[in-house]
């Protein structure tokens, strides 16, 4: 077997540990609960008949241990379990959701990546110019910015003062398609400014890096045109960072979107999880942080893979 | 160090201000506050006039009385949070530092395995456990938080611990504690505060957010977060008071991130960045 193809072996089957171990969290915090959750949902005046009965019913009774592998083998085969809230399946709810979010996330990412790159790119070829020094200001600014802050900020101008764009993006599965990108446009406008200063400074830094290394200055040296550095030279070696960047960012983005679906009541899987953490309805709360996670710990995998695969010193390790 | 702050940029100088304009918001609230936290002085949503500078909020509590307190409760509990962290991640990495071997790896691939679920994901995950109280707030994210630093605390203590001097103190036969508080410390001080900086603020809007979700500090507290959440309605009305205590949250962060930026300039000293 090749070395590379034994390399991302070897990190998939290391994410697949991580989302074992992950998932073994995520059934088990029931358990650090002092007392019961039951106890904790119903209150302080139930009785013990209704604490047994509520007991029974989420299947509380039985041992833990194969309470956790049943949830485990129910993700494999498509059932999550039941809404404590509304005693409705949660899979036939939570596809939608997902969908909804991964397209949220999507336009975001075809929004932010490139603008991120680009700018990028530029400020660090032009480093410490007054273009540089404002991009590093305001990406600094905007990174201190908390997501609700920039969502009203543009609902205040796209949506009220300009009424441009709508302020709630309430999309459904029979919209047509141009109707669900024309409401979805400012909650992926949000995200993108959000996650914008975040890969832009983390682009301009890993080219940065890039370009003090001797080989450049060598370049530089033998009189190579600035044009044909970048593109000859230093890109090649660029490819893996800036794809580890966008991984990363992504990975950040699946997050983000919680906090942005409430302000827009977007009806995606964050809003979902917010809800239900109010409700207290701890099935739908594991069922999501299962999926986020496994979503956020595929990214990060891959963003460790490309920039395996990208480095040929990684690639060969002594 | 008022020395050193006298050459740092325009933007650090400016942040040190703001941060020192907060504290003193903070700290003397009660004298400050034209009314009371929790009172309700008017009825809900008025406008913005002499009796009342920002309006009030959903039940008719004041806008400024509010934000004013707010400082206080937000600043105060994202500031015992990252305190917390601290204590707990920078022990625990100084350790793993200094004793190496099988704790290094086992407390390092628990805090692997921790990092691995996003935070807020995991947050929210807790909260549904434990409820949203100040107490379980707090321990939660300090725990989750706690993890970054003990990265942070261990990669900087790293280089420390191989010293000389750190195997004159062990061969002298000094205590655990003893190399941790006089041997490692002092000399991974100043990284350690660039990232309190960093962590603050993430915290910060950390638990902004998850008020604002109304799922962090709870009513009738003042809270910036949960302040933009209770007036948001008034955006749609084309009525910037919902931005103010987002405002307030922003200006915070800004200003420790402009002085963070600064202090990180310093100790990288001058790199190749800088030619």
């Amino acid at each position: 077997m090749s070395s590379l193809a034994r390399i991302i072996l070897q990190r998939l089957g290391l994410g697949l540990l991580t989302l074992f171990a992950v998932s073994l969290i995520i059934a088990f915090v029931v358990e650090l609960l002092p007392g019961d959750i039951t106890q904790a949902m119903l209150g302080q005046s139930a009785t013990p008949e209704t604490v047994a009965a509520f007991r029974k019913e989420i299947g509380l009774d039985r041992p833990a241990h194969i309470r956790y592998f049943e949830w485990l083998g129910g993700i494999f085969t498509g059932d999550l379990g039941q809404s404590l809230a509304s005693k409705r399946d949660i899979s036939e709810f939570v596809g939608t959701r997902l969908s909804n979010t991964l397209f949220l996330g999507g336009l975001a990412a075809a929004f932010a990546v490139p603008l991120a790159l680009l700018l990028g790119l530029l400020a660090a070829l032009y480093r410490n110019s007054i273009f540089d020094r404002i991009v590093n200001l305001t990406t600094l600014t905007s990174i201190s910015f908390p997501e609700f802050f920039v969502a009203y900020i543009l609902i205040l101008f796209l949506s009220v003062k300009a009424g441009i764009f709508p302020g709630i993006s309430n999309v459904s599965t029979n919209l047509a398609f141009g109707d669900q990108l024309f409401r979805t446009i400012l909650p992926a406008l949000t995200l993108t400014l959000v996650v914008l200063a975040h890969m832009l400074r983390m682009t301009r830094a890993a080219i940065i890096n890039l370009l003090s290394s001797p080989y450049i200055e060598m370049a530089h040296l033998k009189g190579t045109r600035a044009f044909r550095v970048i593109v000859y030279h230093a890109l090649p070696n660029a490819w893996g960072p800036i794809v580890n960047v966008i991984a990363l960012n992504l990975a950040y983005l699946v997050v983000g979107v919680v906090v942005v679906e409430v302000v827009f009541v977007y009806p995606g899987l964050g809003q979902l999880l917010v809800d239900s953490v109010a409700k207290r309805d701890l099935p739908v709360v594991q069922a999501c942080a299962i999926i986020f996670a496994a979503v956020y710990i595929l990214l990060n995998l891959l963003a460790d893979i490309v920039s395996i695969v990208s480095n040929p010193r990684l690639l060969h390790p002594r | 160090m008022l020395k050193l702050l006298w050459t740092a940029p325009l933007s650090a100088k400016v942040g040190v201000l703001a941060i020192l304009a907060y504290a003193f918001v903070a700290l003397f609230a009660p004298l400050l506050a034209p009314y009371g936290e929790t009172a309700i002085v008017g009825s809900s949503y008025e406008l913005w006039s002499d009796k009342f500078v920002f309006g009030t909020d959903n039940i008719g509590r004041d806008m400024l009385t509010r934000l004013i307190y707010g400082a206080r409760n937000t600043i105060g509990i994202a500031f015992l949070t990252v305190a917390i962290a601290f204590f707990v991640g920078g022990t625990l990495g100084m350790l793993a530092a200094i004793l190496g071997g099988a704790y290094d790896m086992l407390i390092g691939r628990l805090v692997d395995i921790l990092m691995a679920i996003p935070s807020l994901v995991f947050a929210l995950l807790l909260l549904t456990v434990f409820g949203t109280s100040i107490p379980s707030l707090v321990l939660i994210i300090a725990l989750l938080d706690s993890t970054r630093v003990f990265r942070i605390a261990r990669s900087a203590a790293m280089n420390v611990v191989v010293m000389e001097f750190v195997e004159a103190a062990r061969l002298r036969g000094e205590g655990m504690g003893w190399i941790i508080r006089k041997e490692v410390l002092p000399n991974i001080t100043a990284p350690l505060l660039a990232e309190f900086g960093l962590r603050f603020c993430f915290v910060f809007l950390f638990i902004a957010a998850l008020s604002f979700l109304g799922l962090g500090i709870q009513p009738p507290l003042a809270d910036w977060g949960s302040m933009v959440r209770e007036t948001a309605t008034l955006i749609n009305y084309n009525d910037i008071t919902p931005l103010l205590p987002a405002i307030a949250i922003a200006g915070l962060t800004v200003a420790v991130n402009f002085v963070v930026d600064w202090m990180l300039h310093l100790s990288s000293g001058l790199r190749s960045d800088s030619h």
